[in-house]
């Protein structure tokens, strides 16, 4: 094995494109356990940690620039205003320990439909910056996931920021698990509010092959929405119409049975998830119209 | 390969190192300090938790590579580094030698008046208050616990019990139902607030 420790990123971008099957090391928190238990021996190992960019972030006039490398713990700490969705997840994510060495990017570069922050761009709206030598593209976050553990990343590319839209309005995430910590999600929802343009975006996590969105359901409840001119008398969801938008966000799953969880249960979790999540957020949109703040 | 970086505030050089090891392995087999405890190898049960740069993670999931020119701080140099936090490094050498930390062992001190055991100087306050309140049982989970607590008292002096669960949720422990552990924090809290 060999160690790879660009100084730069244009460096990074070098070693990635000589040795494509170089896996990248930044927190380290999903490849050191697969070294630890054996499951992997890549021959290059690439790390990320001394290129300080990968660290920072830039809050822009409509998204937000995420280093890849931000660990969880920055993104609660000073990015609850812009992302409450991501930061909610970011809450979940693990232990303290954990959250302060993972990242988004790994969590996109892993792309496990278990992934907790994966519900929550879905949901926000996300373009993942991935860049080689042969130069930088944008790669929207619908686009992204592409199969268990695998996503669009070509083999000399590496993931450099997520840009994720500033919330417009009030977001919320739900996981379930078996306790409130170091918990991998037996299944996860989150749910963004955007008044902007008067619809809601949804994701699902571990409930299907690749994390997904809900397109039936946002599409029925942007509809329903909009019909009942909700988004202006700030009136109360209709009972009937949030069931219906559950059904279908379970409607959205592809489960497997597996040791966290079975199918069925997964689909029920979801449905439950997605109305509780419709109800908060609609609760707060109706409170304060401007209140985009999250709340566990 | 060859690694340098700073162990308990002295500099320490790693050779022979396997490009995939990890941080925890170097500290325990090639540095010969063995109080960051080796478990779970997934970053599950937090016995493992050194400070990485200030910052406590799970050493097991820091690939040794990537600790070259940073600083980490074991369970072994607590206490000194404790000390120093509260009064400051003086004109002495400051940190705490390889030699020292390997030898390191538990002395409690008498500065506590319900303290039980021991003389001299040596355990940190939070240390000191686990030994007090009876919160290490088989041990095993103990450093990884110290250093985690420590890190919380050092930001949130006056935590509630909310944050302590919180800052803790990383550190399994299969002994003692956790109500020690927390009877424990609680009291280094409390003599944190009254030293001051």
């Amino acid at each position: 094995m060999d160690f790879l420790r660009p100084a730069s990123w244009e460096e990074a971008l070098a070693a990635k494109a000589a040795h494509p099957t170089a896996v990248p090391i930044a927190g380290g928190t999903d490849v050191m356990v697969e070294i630890n238990f054996d499951h992997r021996r890549p021959e290059f190992l690439l790390d990320l940690n001394r290129i300080g960019d990968l660290c920072e972030w830039e809050v822009g006039e409509d998204s937000v620039r995420l280093g890849a490398s931000v660990p969880y713990t920055g993104i609660m700490e000073n990015l609850r205003g812009e992302l409450p969705g991501l930061a909610l997840a970011s809450h979940t994510v693990a232990s303290p320990q954990i959250r302060n060495r993972g990242g988004v990017g790994g969590n996109l570069g892993t792309a496990s439909p278990a992934g907790d922050a994966h519900p929550a761009l879905l949901a926000a709206g996300a373009e993942v910056e991935a860049e080689s030598v042969r130069g930088s593209r944008l790669i929207p976050i619908d686009e992204f996931y592409t199969g268990v553990k695998r996503n669009a990343l070509a083999a000399d590319e590496l993931i450099r920021a997520v840009h994720i839209k500033k919330a417009d309005g009030p977001q919320q995430f739900s996981k379930v698990g078996t306790r409130n910590a170091m918990v991998i999600a037996v299944c996860a929802f989150g749910l963004a509010l955007h008044p902007e343009t008067r619809t809601v975006r949804t994701g699902i996590g571990s409930a299907a092959p690749t994390p997904v969105r809900a397109k039936a359901a946002e599409e029925f409840l942007n509809a329903a929405l909009d019909e009942g001119g909700f988004w202006d008398n700030g009136k109360i969801i209709t009972p009937s119409v949030a069931q219906q938008f559950a059904e279908l966000c379970s409607a959205a799953c592809n489960p497997i049975d597996d040791v966290r969880g079975t199918a069925s249960y997964r689909r029920h979790a979801v449905g439950v998830m997605a109305r509780r999540t419709l109800t908060w957020s609609w609760e707060s949109y109706r409170g304060t119209a401007a209140r985009t703040e999250g709340a566990a | 390969m060859r690694v340098n970086f700073t162990v308990n505030g002295r500099p320490q050089q790693a050779d022979d190192v396997w490009e995939g090891e990890s941080l925890l392995y170097v500290l325990r087999e090639r540095l010969g300090l063995p109080g960051s405890k080796n478990a779970c190898e997934q970053g599950e049960c937090g016995s493992c938790t050194v400070r990485l740069d200030g910052v406590p993670v799970c050493s097991c999931l820091v690939a040794a590579g990537q600790v070259e020119g940073r600083e980490v701080v074991t369970v072994e140099g607590l206490a000194d580094f404790a000390r120093q936090r509260a009064e400051g490094c003086g004109t002495g050498a400051c940190g705490t030698s390889l030699q020292d930390a390997q030898l390191w062992e538990a002395r409690p001190s008498h500065r506590a008046s319900d303290s039980q055991t021991g003389e001299g100087t040596e355990l940190s306050p939070i240390q000191q208050a686990f030994i007090d309140a009876g919160a290490v049982q088989c041990g095993f989970c103990t450093p990884g616990l110290l250093v985690a607590a420590d890190e919380m008292l050092e930001n949130n002096p006056n935590p509630t019990d909310a944050d302590i669960r919180e800052a803790l949720s990383g550190n399994l422990c299969r002994c003692t139902g956790y109500e020690k552990i927390m009877d424990a924090v609680r009291l280094a809290a409390a003599r944190q607030g009254e030293a001051v």
